[in-house]
């Protein structure tokens, strides 16, 4: 058992449900196959660097996932079939770069529930937070 | 012609009393090493930004000092984010 990753780009003409949907398909590949999926991250609608296919977006999802050697032929076969493929990467992760992963895995974590904390406390007293901003325009003015 | 000749001795050469320090240049370091950085993102296009020219080819080693280990995995990130196009592979201007 290896462990993979897994980037493609789909094409930005899907719809968000087309998009998810197209994800489940690669997914369903994966798990198919005896492949065991540990890390999804939807990067969403990111500007391209050069334009594929004459487009200039895509849709970006990068796949963790560990499984036999065999697996990644299967996974690469159904990217190349399917049009709403623009690009895809698939290596196997050194032990270095499996640290990191593990490592970068946490740091998202950890930003997303600070970013949920957040928004639940902006939710929770709205108030408060215009009180400051009142208090702090005087001061700069000063 | 004749009157160069007498110039006098003091003039031809240069003398300093401190010794001129010729090679004053900070040492490069290989800043994967330094700082303990043991794989490189392909994921992070800005930081890979900081080994490419404004053209978008990765700078030569003699000039970022990495060491030789590094630069093949730098190398080898940058290639890979611009498969992903994370990154240009012909650009002007990128910086």
């Amino acid at each position: 058992m290896n462990k993979y990753e897994t980037v493609f780009i789909l094409t930005p003409v899907l719809s968000d449900d087309q998009m998810k949907e197209t994800v489940e398909k690669f997914k369903k590949v994966l798990t198919d196959n005896g492949g065991n999926i540990e890390n999804e991250e939807n990067w969403g609608l990111r500007k391209l660097a050069y334009p594929i296919e004459n487009k200039n977006t895509g849709f970006y999802t990068l796949i963790e996932f560990e499984g036999e050697p065999t697996i990644v032929a299967k996974l690469e076969t159904a990217f190349r079939r399917d049009e709403k493929v623009i690009r895809f990467l698939t290596f196997r992760l050194d032990k270095y770069a499996a640290e990191y992963a593990v490592k970068r895995r946490a740091v998202r974590k950890a930003k997303q529930e600070e970013r949920a904390a957040q928004e639940a406390a902006a939710e929770a007293a709205p108030a408060v937070e215009e009180a400051p901003k009142a208090e702090e325009a005087p001061a700069a003015e000063a | 012609m004749a009157q160069e000749n007498q110039r006098p001795n003091n003039q031809g050469e240069i003398r300093y009393l401190t010794p001129l320090s010729v090679d004053n240049r900070k040492k490069k370091y290989c800043r994967f090493k330094r700082s303990g950085i043991k794989y490189i993102d392909y994921k992070d296009p800005e930081f890979l930004k900081k080994f490419l020219n404004e053209q978008g080819k990765i700078l030569p080693r003699r000039i970022t000092g990495t060491s030789l280990k590094f630069q093949r995995r730098v190398a080898k990130a940058v290639k890979r984010a611009r498969h992903l196009a994370l990154l240009p592979y012909v650009t002007d201007l990128m910086k």
